[in-house]
């Protein structure tokens, strides 16, 4: 038995009703090793992880843990076997400090030892180079303090095997690059690290040795010091994928939306945009990028009447007829009924976008239920459309009746995409339109806005890969605090100059 | 395998939640559980009185139908607690936990008796009848959009509202009763009108409950065409799903609130406008008799659909009915007759159990699946 393996995965099986997650799957995790474990979405990567963490038990194979077979059937036994899993979202609980979570189900006195338990924290955090205050509560937190917190948890419950479930899905770039370095450390330890993600450059950067799944298929791996992004994306999707976007040159610009001096306070009075101001036209993308939570949703919400904007603040249409329309003020159907063709794919897509217990043509009539004067919703137009979009857009679903929950993240996604762009718009805001997406569909996406662009839709992008902004979007207003801290042309912009734009306004210190 | 350290077995139950189940499969299921609880409730009555359980569910269906006369009176509980259940279907599909269905039985009911009482010899029978109605129907809509509207406004908590609310129509019923006591001092209003018969709900079909089951049929039969294919009911299941994806939509989230507890209320308004000029003929604090309640268990069993709601509301009311007669039959006390009503719900709840998930138990390599397949 190979004594270098620190689990081992033969011939494993797990099905959910009629779909096969996992197909036979051999696969291993030695010691001292960082593992991506690479694919598309729906291949199947979490369920495989999950049935090491005990949150699912496998239909058929064997593990084996330091090469004895193991039966895992809960959470508890996964950790007593020293494996620990850092899920994609987080459970922790709120009210608490990051200390009481970290304790929180362990066996102990009933007095907690505060003191002892902060300073065994810190010295787990000084080992990897975390950041952790201990007595700082998880609603005080920002994401990355809060995977911080989940991160010690399992390290402090003595696991040696740790799996990190899409960790860098919601990190800025600098975020990415400190979990990278404690990653690295834990590695030096001795630890396993096994990494799903389906960022390939992220795979390069950080792990060792790439194992790809495919439709719940073992697909093979390989060393990453001997492979190729491109290789990685044919293991991955089965076949050749160009990793290039086609941006063609905008023609017959036109006005369209025209945002002047725009301010917006949330709720709590805490001021989210400040005078912003800029025009989107007709035939472009105009890319926003900016650190998370700066403004991009309140600025967004406001163009599509679902945000109250401050006094002074101006959003004018205008529409084909070269006619203008004040939006402050308005209600999304008032919008709707002045004729403005306003499609907006939101960040939240089933707790906005979509109704998570409806079927794809429930989903679809959201936004033409009201067409019609009759009293009864006509359904046959929505299904039309849903049968389009499933059709043209390839989502994979067992029938337009299911519900959008029991599809996949991506699929969800091309459902809301699909629907916001039957809507014929002149104005197609998105906001993270391919956050967590693979790359088929996050390619599949990319060149849906830029048929719309070439169609004369105004596309307003938001996205947070800088990378993708730079290669896709013909201008990109950088958001920072709040504020329009510049706008670039997206053919000569660097990545290091939007990213200093996105710390600082104007960005621009030594011009 | 023989060393491992821990988890040396596979877990001997798994379950698993079930993606999808046939129709045919899921009634099957019920049906097996309804089988199930007769038999286990009938070992227990023999085990306890040692009596044969066939002759205590004869005895039961009797108490229900034996009588052209009690298969009357079990049509039209049913249908009370149908309506109710009914009048809930919207509000519960909105998210809108309205408990107060009690309460708007009985604003609806006051308003009828008043109707009776005031204009009993003024108006004539249809005009009566009709003033009746509408004004139910105003009272509960008016007692169901109250809590409604301090949710809208000011997001208050609709279950402990629509709860309160009971409380104030049961003193306000007191009240009532106070003021049209009939005969004076035996503090109860008595049957209204029972010379004229003014405001009583006309005989149809030779039967005096007969309109009852046409009125609530076709209630039912409304409210699940307006649930399903209106534009209302669309938006009722869009804000009951999620209040953020209303108003991206473009729904009015508040006026859908309203609205939809108007209705709600309203469907309620007219069960107690039931009670009084179709059943009891009079008012009292118990005119809604702990049914408001009753119907939620009927609302849920069914999901909300009000055509699944006429079966269960028959089968509650048989059980309750059932349940009297052997008490009362065999000088039983009447815990024994609730013990047999109480697994037979236990059972076809969990029922629903087997339907969402799948069990499987351990054995061997090959894993069998029970109890569902």
């Amino acid at each position: 038995m190979n004594t270098n393996c620190a689990v081992r995965m033969e011939n494993i099986n797990k099905t959910f009703g009629e779909v096969r997650a996992n197909d036979g799957v051999n696969m291993e995790i030695r010691h001292g090793e960082i593992l991506s474990l690479l694919g598309e979405n729906g291949s199947g990567k979490t369920t495989l992880m999950n049935m090491l963490a005990g949150i699912y038990f496998p239909d058929d194979g064997q593990i084996f843990v330091e090469g004895r077979e193991v039966f895992i059937r809960s959470p508890k036994d996964a950790i007593d076997l020293g494996i620990g899993m850092v899920h994609q979202h987080f459970k922790l609980v709120d009210v608490f400090t990051a200390a009481e979570n970290i304790v929180l189900g362990m066996p102990g006195k009933v007095q907690l030892d505060r003191k002892q338990l902060s300073a065994e924290i810190l010295e787990i955090s000084e080992k990897y180079g975390f950041d952790i205050d201990p007595d700082k509560k998880i609603y005080d937190m920002s994401v990355s303090e809060k995977q911080t917190v989940e991160i010690i948890k399992v390290l402090y419950r003595g696991a040696r095997i740790l799996i990190l479930d899409e960790p860098t899905a919601v990190l800025t770039p600098q975020e990415t690059e400190k979990l990278f370095s404690v990653m690295r450390s834990m590695k030096e330890d001795g630890k396993s690290v096994v990494i799903i993600t389906h960022k390939l450059h992220e795979v390069m950067a950080v792990s060792d040795r790439v194992a790809v799944l495919r439709k719940g298929e073992y697909i093979g791996d390989v060393a990453t010091s001997g492979t190729s992004p491109l290789q990685l994306t044919e293991m991955m999707v089965g076949k050749a994928v160009s990793l290039n976007i086609d941006r063609p040159e905008p023609k017959d610009r036109v006005e369209r939306i025209s945002v002047q001096n725009l301010s917006v306070r949330d709720v709590e009075g805490i001021r989210k945009l400040q005078d912003v101001s800029f025009t989107a036209y007709g035939g472009e993308i105009l890319g926003i990028a900016g650190i998370s939570g700066c403004g991009q949703k309140e600025l967004l919400e406001a163009i599509a009447g679902l945000q109250r904007a401050e006094h002074g603040s101006h959003i004018a249409y205008t529409d084909k007829n070269g006619e203008v329309h004040e939006l402050i003020g308005k209600t999304p159907l008032e919008i709707e009924k002045l004729g403005v063709a306003l499609s907006f794919v939101p960040e939240d897509r089933l707790g906005m976008g979509l109704v998570s217990d409806m079927d794809i043509t429930d989903n679809m009539l959201l936004r033409s239920y009201q067409r019609g004067r009759g009293f009864f919703a006509n359904r046959r137009y929505p299904r039309s459309v849903a049968s389009e979009v499933v059709s043209e857009l390839d989502v994979a679903t067992p029938g337009l009746n299911t519900p959008v929950r029991e599809l996949s993240g991506g699929n969800v996604q091309k459902v809301l995409v699909g629907r916001e762009i039957a809507l014929h718009p002149t104005v197609l805001m998105t906001a993270y339109a391919v956050r967590g997406l693979d790359i088929n569909t996050s390619y599949t996406i990319y060149n849906l806005l830029t048929e719309q662009k070439m169609k004369g839709v105004a596309v307003i992008y938001v996205g947070e890969d800088l990378d993708v902004l730079l290669e896709l979007c013909d201008r990109i207003l950088v958001l920072c605090g709040g504020q329009v801290s510049g706008i670039l042309d997206g053919r000569s912009a660097t990545k290091e100059g939007v990213g200093l734009m996105m710390t600082q306004l104007g960005g621009d210190i030594h011009e | 395998m023989s060393d491992a350290p821990m988890g040396t077995k596979e877990p001997f139950i798994r379950i698993s939640k079930r993606t999808s189940i046939g129709k045919c499969r899921a009634w099957s299921i019920r049906i097996i559980a309804l089988l199930l609880s007769l038999i286990v409730s009938g070992l227990i009555i023999y085990a306890i009185v040692r009596m044969s359980p066939v002759k205590v569910y004869v005895s039961m269906f009797e108490g229900a139908f034996g009588t052209t006369r009690r298969a009357w009176i079990t049509v039209r509980d049913t249908m009370m607690l149908l309506c109710i259940g009914v009048g809930l279907a919207p509000a519960f599909r909105m998210r809108f936990w309205n408990i107060g269905a009690e309460g708007q039985i009985l604003a609806g009911g006051i308003a009828a008796a008043a109707c009776m009482i005031y204009f009993g010899a003024v108006l004539s029978g249809p005009a009566l009848i009709l003033v009746m109605v509408i004004t139910s129907i105003a009272a509960g809509a008016v007692w169901g959009l109250i809590p409604a509207v301090f949710k809208a406004r000011w997001g208050t908590n609709e279950t402990l509202f629509t709860l309160m609310m009971n409380y104030v129509a049961i003193q306000l019923t007191g009240y009532c009763v106070s003021l049209w006591e009939n005969p004076f001092g035996s503090n109860s209003v008595g049957i209204i009108n029972q010379q004229t018969k003014a405001g009583w709900l006309p005989s149809m079909f030779g039967q005096s409950y007969g309109l009852n089951v046409v009125i609530v049929l076709a209630l039912a039969i409304g409210m699940y065409i307006y649930m399903k294919y209106s534009k209302h009911g669309y938006e009722i299941a869009v804000v009951g799903s999620s209040e953020n994806t209303a108003r991206y939509a473009g729904i009015n989230v508040r006026r859908v609130y309203l609205r939809t507890m108007a209705i709600s209320g309203a469907v309620c308004g007219i069960a107690g406008f039931l009670a009084v000029s179709g059943a009891s003929h009079t008012i009292s604090t118990s005119t809604a008799g702990g049914r408001g309640f009753t119907a939620i268990i009927v609302a849920w069993l069914a999901k909300f659909n009000t055509i699944v709601m006429i079966m269960i509301s028959l089968l509650l009311v048989f059980l309750e009915k059932g349940a009297v007669e052997i008490a009362s039959r065999y000088n039983l006390n009447a815990y024994a007759s609730s013990i047999i009503t109480g697994i037979i719900l236990f059972f076809i709840l969990g029922s629903e159990f087997f339907i969402n998930y799948r069990i499987r138990f351990r054995s061997g390599k090959k894993e069998k699946e029970v109890a569902a397949e």
